[in-house]
């Protein structure tokens, strides 16, 4: 606890200093990020295989590319982020000037989480750096293999005096979260937000949670068999693909219409097939559960002897492998956990409806997503869907890509989560937007001050409405 | 008979889960989806604010004592011009963002949707009732969301009226107003509700952001600090003495969340500006300014006692150099300055909150910034200086949630900067558009068509898929064709 004190003590001491705020502090580190990820790629797909079994491929897309992206981005638009934003001010008050000035925080927490956990540490990290803060990293101790090499490696790269990883368990975050930091930037489950955001609200720090939920696709009658075959393998990969379904956005369940599901349930298995061959296990191209916990987790999912009455596919496991199969469940029980927590997983449940509209209903009755999918080509349902549905956001025919558009803010509502991030949005989150506004001595506006009478009353009315004609008459004396 | 039942009921937590609920279902039907529904309730406000002006005026004068200008020009005019401002704007504000997608998701088009959060509540203060209860509404009506306004008990006139109003001009399936103290905001708190806006102490602010973290609710909360004005050598004292005498006296008698709490300057601008300062309160309040009509009251009796033990500290009571007179019958205090009271007083560390202003002296202007900066972080921070380079330095040392050089409040005024704190002045920002985003969610939507699918996106994986894919997350064109035909760019 003392070490901690200290250690938090040294790094506001250092933000005090204002070692942080130049540009070519923030540039720097920065490019160290980058060449870090470019020099460590071996070991970083290393980490994941031993963390998460993850492929390299999948590493690349979803972890070291996500972060080389982000850093270049930053790097080519940090001098645009910081410049003071110009605001109009009224004639009013000329002559004056109005901007907003970005200004860091000061001592930021990011808590990083297991499923992508390179990219979501050094993702939100990028943002901090670039709006200039001094920052905690606490990685996922349930990905262990990654989270010491970020504690062994960023300091060889970083500036260690304004950043910093510390390690541990449920006992550390709460330790850690015993101090005051002016903002905390939290990826992971609802439950643990809610303690993050109530440690928070101690010291009144800003938090962004970012969350996950019970993300839906929903599959509309596509006339073109082709489109068909499009919507559902990208389904596939948007179940399986990322993380074996272990992802915040991933899809969690299908809706499709009742006299589709036997066609979807072909396609899904054709797919599967050729992506991960007759046995996907020997495969090497899907993750693995992270640990004994979350596979016990899913194992008990399954149990509930209705839901396993409902398997359609796949649903073998291996627990010394702590893998499990792409499984697919057709009308699992309403009632039953798997539709009612967050899968996190490779199970796929489908339920059907008679006729897709019903899914709006479906979602609303459900707390509010990450993301939802919809595989449509009728416009009349994108509105439909946009206009009653509410979500971190919505991605029409298309899994997941949604995450790789630096100017679409990620993040979810409600129960999936507070604020946003992504390309600029990572910046904003970071820094306080300070108003900064001068005036002149002179001109005087006389009737703003005491004591206050009629004309003055008049006066400041019209002032209130721009109504400048009608100012130039009162002081006139003339009425309209 | 009914209606008497429904004023007997306690509003308790099951009265404030079944209102939730009610308000939860209006909202779900969608209505207040509708442009038009937004525009006729905003309408609503300007109608009421100016058929029941005089009403407005009357409860404010009996809550705080605050002269009708006051009343007529910081309250209701401010709130009038709030309203018209987002009734001209709110087609624009509520029109989806296109922006620009990338190479990795191409073909495709993306926006952002501005969309309500759902039910949501604003918890008011007593200093500017009837501002500070509807401009926030006004921010929650546009963004099209259902809401209950819970007033402060503190200005229990205004209180009473606003319940009054909102029942009488509002869409009352949606807009609700709860009156109550302590047990009745519990009661509230309890409820999960979409967003919480709440504007008042830091204190409340913790307790409400805790209760929101159970149902993880964004909040918004705007507290306030010691908002202190820096006045340098180079200054127009004159003017600056008026602005500041305007900025804390004028404004509901330093009851306000950005009033000036301190001064920093020199000692020797210090005398100069004692002197600059009492000519301009002659000038506006008169010989007697004890007895005058044109400033507000305090607010309550533990208000002036509070503010009475903050003059008379040991250390305090003898650096008074104008003012100090208090009229305990009828709440009222004398514009007071002190002069070079101690860094360890209770005066310098707590908000004041009234019509008291310390003066602290410093070596240079420049060490200023480092007083500032050893206390918490205020709402607002003022210079008044004709030097360049003091002005970049202010800028970039201080941080507060606004900074405003050579006048004081009125860029609060400014529809086009966003006004909120940092740290323990806040969290989260309102005005102009400001006050739609903080009511809305930017739920970001990507279209996508069934052409353009990159089998480097499925497994199995193979190597060739993995330069294709960094070409390709690389932004980099040129490697995509590389990688799409096999070469090696090196």
């Amino acid at each position: 606890m003392e070490e901690l004190e200290n250690s938090l003590g040294k790094l506001r001491q250092c933000f005090r200093s204002g070692r942080t705020r130049s540009v070519a502090w923030r540039k720097n580190q920065l490019r160290a990020v980058l060449k870090l990820i470019h020099d460590k790629e071996d070991a970083i797909f290393e980490a994941l295989q031993q963390d998460l079994g993850k492929h390299p491929v999948e590493s690349y897309r979803d972890e070291i590319g996500v972060v080389k992206k982000s850093a270049n981005y930053a790097l080519s638009n940090i001098k645009k982020w910081m410049a003071p934003k110009k605001q109009p001010v009224p004639l009013l008050f000329f002559p004056s000037k109005g901007e907003v000035l970005p200004e860091p925080y000061g001592v930021v927490l990011i808590f990083g989480s297991w499923n992508f956990p390179i990219s979501v540490a050094l993702d939100p990290l990028i943002g901090a750096i670039s709006a200039g803060n001094a920052v905690v990293i606490k990685p996922s101790e349930q990905a262990p293999a990654c989270s010491s090499f970020l504690a062994n490696i960023l300091p060889l790269y970083l500036d260690d005096s304004a950043i910093k990883v510390i390690l541990g368990g449920a006992n550390e975050s709460e330790q850690l979260l015993q101090h005051k930091w002016d903002k905390i930037f939290f990826t992971g489950s609802p439950r643990v937000a809610s303690q993050v955001m109530t440690a928070a609200a101690k010291y009144l720090t800003p938090v962004t949670l970012e969350l996950g939920g019970k993300c839906p696709a929903i599959l509309d009658s596509l006339s073109s068999p082709s489109d068909m075959k499009v919507a559902v393998k990208r389904i596939v990969g948007g179940k399986w693909g990322a993380c074996n379904g272990q992802a915040c956005i991933g899809i969690d369940y299908v809706l499709v219409e009742d006299k589709f599901k036997s066609t979807l349930i072909e396609i899904l298995q054709k797919y599967i097939k050729k992506f991960y061959g007759e046995n996907p296990r020997k495969s090497g191209s899907i993750s693995r559960i992270i640990n004994k916990n979350h596979f016990e987790r899913l194992q008990n999912l399954l149990k509930d002897p209705f839901v396993a009455d409902s398997i359609v596919h796949g649903g073998s496991l291996d627990e010394e492998a702590l893998y499990i199969e792409p499984t697919i469940l057709l009308n699992p029980p309403l009632n039953a956990d798997i539709m009612n927590e967050e899968i996190f997983g490779p199970l796929l449940p489908i339920i059907t409806v008679d006729n897709i509209r019903e899914s709006v209903d479906f979602i609303n009755s459900r707390p509010k997503p990450l993301a939802i999918y919809a595989f449509t080509k009728d416009e009349t349902f994108k509105r439909q869907i946009l206009a009653e549905t509410s979500s971190g956001s919505v991605t029409f025919n298309d899994v997941l890509v949604q995450f790789l558009c630096d100017a679409l803010p990620f993040g979810g509502v409600g129960q999936s989560g507070i604020g946003r991030y992504h390309g600029k949005y990572t910046f904003d989150t970071f820094s306080h937007e300070k108003t900064v506004m001068q005036r002149a001595f002179f001109p005087e506006m006389e009737p703003r001050y005491p004591p206050w009478n009629d004309f003055k009353l008049k006066f400041l009315r019209l002032a209130y409405e721009f109504d400048y004609l009608g100012i130039l008459l009162l002081m006139l004396n003339l009425k309209r | 008979m009914v209606s008497v039942e429904k004023e007997m009921k306690v509003f308790d937590l099951e009265a404030a889960s079944s209102m939730v609920k009610e308000l939860r279902d209006e909202f779900l039907s969608g209505k207040t989806r509708s442009y038009e529904w937004r525009v006729t309730q905003l309408k609503n406000i300007i109608k009421m604010s100016e058929d029941r002006e005089q009403d407005i005026v009357k409860a404010l004068h009996s809550d705080l004592g605050k002269p009708e200008f006051e009343s007529s020009i910081y309250e209701i005019s401010m709130l009038k011009n709030a309203c018209t401002l987002a009734i001209k704007k709110l087609k624009q504000w509520m029109k989806p963002e296109k922006v620009k997608t990338s190479l990795t998701s191409f073909p495709s088009s993306a926006e952002i949707v501005s969309e309500p959060l759902g039910v949501v509540l604003v918890i008011s203060p007593w200093n500017y009732p009837f501002l500070l209860s509807i401009e926030p509404v006004v921010g929650a009506i546009a963004a099209g969301n259902a809401v209950v306004l819970k007033p402060s008990e503190i200005a229990p006139a205004t209180s009473s009226l606003l319940a009054k109003l909102v029942g009488e001009y509002l869409d009352n399936s949606l807009i609700r107003v709860v009156e109550g103290a302590v047990a009745e905001t519990s009661a509230l708190l309890e409820q999960k509700w979409d967003k919480i806006f709440y504007t008042g102490n830091s204190r409340i602010g913790r307790i409400v952001m805790a209760a929101a973290a159970k149902h993880l609710t964004p909040v918004l909360l705007e507290l306030g600090g010691k908002c202190p004005a820096v006045v340098d050598s180079s200054t127009n004292l004159k003017v600056a003495a008026r602005r500041i005498v305007a900025g804390k006296w004028g404004c509901n008698n330093g009851q306000t969340c950005v009033a000036v709490d301190y001064i920093l300057t020199t000692k020797d601008v210090a005398l100069k500006l004692v002197d600059a300062l009492k000519h301009e309160l002659e000038g506006f309040y008169g010989k007697n300014q004890l007895e005058s009509k044109d400033r507000s009251r305090i607010v309550n009796s533990n208000h002036f006692a509070r503010l009475t033990k903050l003059l008379d500290e040991d250390k305090v009571s003898g650096k008074i150099v104008h003012g100090g007179e208090r009229d305990k019958a009828n709440l009222k205090i004398a514009p007071t300055i002190l002069l070079d009271v101690p860094r360890d007083s209770l005066i310098m560390n707590e908000e004041i909150f009234g019509p008291l202003l310390p003066i602290f002296t410093v070596e240079k202007v420049e060490n200023s910034f480092d007083v500032i900066n050893s206390g918490t972080k205020p709402l607002a921070a003022y210079l008044f200086s004709d030097n360049k380079k003091l002005k970049e330095q202010f800028v970039m040392a201080v941080s507060a949630g606004g900074l405003l050089i050579n006048d004081t409040i009125i860029h609060l005024t400014v529809d086009a900067l966003p006004f909120g704190g940092v740290q323990e002045s806040g969290m989260g920002a309102y005005h102009g558009k400001f006050s739609f985003d903080a009511f809305s969610h930017k739920k970001a939507v990507l279209y996508r068509s069934f052409a353009g699918d990159a089998p480097v996106r499925y497994p199995p994986y193979t190597n060739g898929k993995l330069k294709f894919m960094k070409a390709l997350m690389s932004g980099s064109i040129l490697g995509v064709i590389c990688a799409l035909f096999g070469w090696s760019k090196n």
